[in-house]
């Protein structure tokens, strides 16, 4: 508990540590999006979602490894990514759209246990990090660092959500999305090709998730075992913002960042990963008992 | 007959002794998780959770109580029992009004989150483990042991929801599983009663703990107590590989994925984590309703001439 002691010493790290878990937020609000996408159309739960992130991780890296600036992997981590989204619908998620959520929920975890192996045996299960060569900026005398990929991946992150919002608002593509997300059967019977939607929304969720892992491989750390986490990030945020609510998830995710990173220095960095999973027993708990309380005032 | 060969597997597999024994175990895990997932219809990924508490609460009695092995074994596995209880009931009380996809990643979890406390809490060894105190018998007993200490407990477990199943308790919790909202409209405590299936689950799987990680010999919190990722997913794969809601399901479901796995094991060296991977996909596709609902509904398709569907 010393952290807290140095908090009320020095505001200014406490502030620093806040500005580093808004920065880090803006990625988790990606995969959010990306899972709440996901969510809303295909009514299932994907917990390959944090697997996406991971391999979007390493395109960057290898990007890096070629010689290249890595900042040319978030487009192609997006676009790999989508394609691997796309395969794995045909081959797999397909099958368990309509079923039972259930069986989407441990289909998907069988997805993430066979993409993190295979991690593990392509790339080894070093902790790796892409070095975009960006420096770090300083203010208010060397009290306050950002590095510029940070921010630079904080409006990326932004630019890529937005970007994905307005395909949704107002390509034809986007409006055959919506539509199949409100009502399928509906949908299908207008003439939509659900499948191939559901191909597309899969895929699109896969692309972002990508590229939130090429911006995590630049700003953090990639390892093989790191999907589950992120997995249960974007499932909290969209438990906290609900479904649809973009604005929402912006706001979920640049808080867990923040909380995320005052938990780290407060309890230490080895509890970080324990403050994630447990945070989420906590919220599914809260949120229950808050349904509870609604349904005794309506009786 | 099945018993005598169940008892005897050790004399004549003396070299297999610890691979039974973990059959055993996986036997108990799959009977277990089918109480809340097959026939309550709560699918949890917690159940890990348990056996993580079960491990340590043995293996840090059996370190600081100072007494003599067995003794303190002993004592470390009834105290395991009753935390596993103890926990199952108080988190119990607040997880098991969540319902569907939120009960099953807000346990999924809770079993994650157990790992990555204890791989930071120094008291029990933080990420570099904990080891229980040998074993003082003769070479080759230790297997003998537990294994037999396995069987005896998949035994009870067996018979003790043979038990529950065929009375009131069955038909109540399998009125939850059906509806639950109507069960509690019929005056059913449902809360009562899913407390209590959680922790017959508790309690059997954390004395699972407390014995594996006895036989083990070593307690790593992400790999061992709490591995959310193999121990934790084979119990709901194996209860479901099997047929889940039945009592014979899952223990034919762990004896086929045991076996599997094991070989598995022996012939895809490095990839047979790749391999388990794909082979839960390929399970929960393709074959949901298990060997057990297979067979059901081929008899039903057979005596009906096929008219269904």
């Amino acid at each position: 508990m010393e952290g807290l002691s140095i908090f009320i010493e020095q505001p200014v790290r406490l502030l620093q540590i806040i500005v580093d878990g808004i920065l880090v937020g803006s990625v988790f609000a990606l995969s959010a999006y990306g899972l709440a996408l996901v969510w809303g159309v295909m009514k299932i739960i994907n917990i390959a979602q944090g697997e996406f992130v991971m391999l979007g991780g390493y395109v960057a890296i290898l990007i890096a490894d070629a010689g290249y600036s890595p900042l040319l992997g978030v487009p192609l981590a997006a676009m790999i990514l989508f394609c691997v989204g796309w395969v794995l619908y045909r081959l797999v998620i397909f099958r368990v759209v309509d079923r039972d959520l259930f069986i989407s929920i441990l289909a998907t975890f069988g997805l993430s246990i066979l993409l993190q192996q295979l991690a593990n045996q392509v790339f080894g299960a070093d902790v790796r990090t892409a070095e975009s060569g960006l420096v770090t900026m300083s203010f208010l005398d060397g009290n306050i660092t950002i590095s510029q990929i940070k921010l630079l991946s904080f409006f990326l992150a932004f630019a890529l959500g937005g970007g994905l919002w307005l395909f949704l608002r107002s390509s034809q593509l986007g409006q055959a999305i919506r539509a199949t997300a409100q009502n399928a059967r509906a949908a299908r019977i207008m003439g939509i090709d659900t499948n191939s939607v559901y191909a597309v929304t899969y895929g699109l969720n896969a692309a972002i998730c990508g590229a939130a892992g090429a911006l995590v491989a630049m700003t953090w750390v990639i390892h093989p075992y790191l999907g589950l986490t992120y997995t249960v990030r974007s499932f909290m945020i969209v438990v906290v913002a609900g479904l649809g609510n973009l604005m929402g998830v912006i706001l979920a995710g640049l808080g867990l960042g923040t909380a995320e990173n005052i938990a780290g220095f407060v309890l230490g960095a080895e509890y970080q990963a324990a403050f994630v999973f447990s945070l989420l027993v906590v919220i599914l708990v809260w949120r229950n008992w808050r349904l509870g309380l609604q349904r005794r005032y309506l009786k | 007959m099945g018993l005598i060969a169940a008892f005897g597997a050790p004399i004549f597999l003396p070299f297999m002794t610890t691979q039974i024994a973990f059959l055993w175990m996986m036997v108990v895990f799959a009977l277990c998780w089918d109480i809340m997932g097959g026939q309550m219809g709560y699918n949890s990924f917690g159940n890990i959770f348990f056996f993580g508490i079960g491990a340590y609460v043995c293996a840090v009695i059996q370190r600081d109580s100072g007494l003599d092995w067995y003794v303190a074994f002993f004592l470390g596995f009834g105290a395991a029992a009753i935390l596993g209880v103890l926990c199952a009931a108080i988190l119990g009380a607040g997880i098991l009004g969540l319902r569907g996809q939120y009960f099953a990643i807000c346990t999924l979890g809770l079993g994650i989150a157990g790992g990555e406390i204890a791989s930071g809490w120094d008291y029990i060894g933080a990420g570099s483990g904990l080891s229980p105190p040998l074993f003082p018998g003769a070479l080759g007993m230790r297997e003998m042991f537990f294994n037999y200490l396995f069987l005896t407990l998949a035994l009870v477990c067996f018979f003790t929801l043979k038990r529950v199943y065929s009375g009131r308790f069955g038909l109540a919790i399998n009125a939850i599983r059906d509806d639950e909202d109507k069960a509690e409209a019929m005056g059913l405590r449902t809360t009562r009663y899913k407390i209590v299936a959680w922790c017959i689950s508790a309690f059997f799987v954390a004395m699972c703990g407390a014995a594996a990680g006895n036989m083990i010999g070593f307690i790593d919190p992400r790999d061992v107590a709490f591995a959310g990722v193999t121990f934790g997913v084979w119990m709901v794969l194996m209860a479901i590989l099997g047929g889940k809601g039945t009592l014979w399901g899952p223990v034919l479901g762990a004896l086929v994925f045991h076996i599997t796995q094991e070989l598995f094991w022996t012939y895809l060296l490095g990839w047979q984590r790749v391999a388990l991977g794909l082979l839960i996909v390929v399970i929960v596709v393709f074959f949901p309703t298990g060997i057990l609902g297979w067979l059901r509904e081929r008899r039903t398709m057979s005596t009906s001439g096929g008219s269904e569907q």
